[in-house]
């Protein structure tokens, strides 16, 4: 009958097998979104009224009360493109570590490739990532962008750049939830440190300056490279580039607009980290699934 | 004839007590390290079985013998501590039907959904979609969220998949008591036809009149151990005495 041969069953290939089961992994990010704003009169608009207010919140805080609008040409722009990129990583991570607990039922009855479940909850964060993003895009149509290749490439790397570190992580995070579920308190934590330790709020040149003040020469650059080497801030900074730069006039010095060695140097150090850390977490994923379904 | 599921010698153990916090592992360590802090036990224990294609084996025991745990290593759920487990063949679970099913979707959704978890491709659902709703006899409420129908309607609809999913093993799992008695003979029919058609089953109930009509091999378990392996009349009157 069959010829087939014989396999262990319960091995996974990993994140290669969430490529074959594509179909699978199309039907629970539709579930996701279907589900996610069930029974709201809002909506999917929900997408787009949470981060339209959390921007107004900041805008008057830090633009108008503690007059960022002053230093920073266009700061609402650039306030923006940092905002939406963190709030995909902040859902993406969120989401993902605590989705293998949340499919629990499921995992503990069926076997499926079980990375599914982290790699959907990141692909449902970028779908609501893309209002967002048209939101900004329109924003920076009325102040005058116009978009070149670079741009658009410094955009797309630092897209990438979030997604794989938030699947890096959610992977590592999901997986040790399972036994610890201190996991999801910890990356909550995590998320707003994040949102703090990248310029999203504030501009790289205070960062620069505060830390000439408090420390010696020797010490704040050591310190700035640390800064600078968080993939977080890489793709921050590649957002303002591709989206906030192109929107600014000559007031804005370009040298210090933008951190030096942006594309050449931090883009591929960003990429190869975020690259790392979805390695690392897919390793320790696989470490640790193989006694999912006893302790769920 | 080939082998379709072949099981050497696996043993499983199970933690029995779950300490978790600082405080406890403290007071643990303060008190001199007295007792285990995890008490183990095993759900297997050295058990092997070899199951041939085509073949129907009943896994009978009582509750806590191990039987659940053994199909769950069949499937690739869960993994043994040590020896091995090989498959030929797709397998799939009617373990728990509906396991993933989700109340706010229709049941069309949903059909999609559970049939692409049990390894169905889009291409075989479409093609089998009418039959699944036919067989389920769901009718018009097929565009109908889950949530809202009875739980006779539930299972039926999830069991329906589930025999759709035609793989070479199935492996099921206290779910022949499905739904109103007309329905319950029509899934006892359609798990005979299966075997009849060659396809390989494990089939763990309690309902021994049941497993009798529909198996040919009996297999007991005890506290995780294989005590006997005989036609499946044999091990349900053994079991009956």
């Amino acid at each position: 009958m069959s010829t087939s041969e014989l396999t262990t069953p319960g091995l996974g290939g990993g994140l290669r097998d969430v490529l074959r089961s594509r179909f699978l992994l199309k039907l629970l990010v539709a579930k996701e979104l279907k589900v996610r704003y069930r029974g709201s009169v809002l909506g999917i608009l929900w997408s787009y009224v949470k981060p339209g207010v959390q921007f107004f919140v900041f805008w008057f805080a830090l633009g108008v009360f503690l007059q960022m609008n002053r230093n920073t040409e266009n700061y609402a722009i650039y306030l923006f493109s940092g905002i939406v990129l963190i709030n995909f990583f902040n859902e993406a991570l969120g989401n993902a570590s605590r989705s293998v607990v949340g499919n629990g039922g499921l995992i503990k009855k069926i076997y499926l490739p079980r990375e599914l479940f982290p790699v959907a909850s990141v692909w449902v964060s970028a779908v609501h990532f893309l209002p967002q993003l048209l939101v900004l895009l329109v924003a920076c149509l009325f102040a005058g962008w116009t978009p070149g290749v670079f741009q658009i490439f410094a955009a797309v790397a630092g897209f990438m750049i979030v997604a794989l570190l938030a699947t890096g992580l959610g992977l590592f995070f999901g997986a040790a939830n399972v036994y610890f579920r201190d996991s999801e308190n910890f990356v909550d934590m995590l998320l707003m440190i994040a949102t703090w330790a990248s310029p999203v709020l504030y501009t790289w040149i205070m960062v620069r300056d505060g830390l000439a003040t408090v420390f010696s020469a020797g010490t704040a650059s050591v310190l700035l490279v640390i800064y600078q080497a968080n993939p977080l801030t890489i793709a921050v900074e590649l957002f303002h580039f591709a989206f906030w730069l192109p929107t600014t006039s000559e007031i804005t010095d370009p040298m210090i607009a933008a951190p030096p060695n942006l594309l050449d140097m931090w883009l591929p150090i960003g990429l190869a980290t975020a690259l790392l850390v979805t390695i690392l977490g897919q390793w320790t994923f696989r470490r640790l699934e193989g006694r999912f379904a006893q302790e769920l | 004839m080939t082998t379709a599921i072949e099981v050497r010698g696996i043993s499983k153990q199970f933690v029995l007590r779950h300490t978790r916090s600082i405080k406890e592992a403290f007071v643990w360590l303060v008190k001199g390290r007295k007792g285990d802090l995890s008490q183990k036990f095993h759900a297997l224990d050295n058990v092997s079985l070899d199951v041939r294609q085509g073949e129907s084996v009943a896994l009978l025991g009582l509750n806590g013998s191990g039987k659940s745990t053994l199909l769950k290593h069949i499937s690739g759920v869960m993994l043994p501590d040590s020896g091995t487990v090989r498959t030929r063949g797709r397998v799939a679970g009617l373990i728990e039907v509906g396991a993933g099913f989700h109340p706010d979707l229709s049941g069309r959704d949903n059909v999609y959904l559970n049939g692409a978890i049990l390894g169905m491709t889009e291409q075989q659902i479409d093609d089998l979609f009418d039959s699944i709703v036919d067989f389920s006899e769901i009718g018009q409420f097929i565009d109908t969220e889950v949530k809202f129908y009875s739980s006779g309607m539930y299972l039926r609809l999830a069991f329906s998949v589930a025999v759709h999913t035609n793989p070479e093993v199935f492996l099921v799992d206290e779910i022949l008591a499905v739904g109103d008695e007309p329905f319950q003979k029509k899934c006892i029919a359609k798990i005979m036809e299966l075997a009849a058609a060659g396809k390989t089953l494990v089939v763990v109930s309690h309902d021994l009149d049941l497993v009798a009509q529909v198996c040919e091999r009996g297999v007991l378990l005890e506290h995780g151990r294989i005590v006997m392996d005989a036609p499946v009349d044999e091990v349900v009157s053994r079991m009956r005495s």
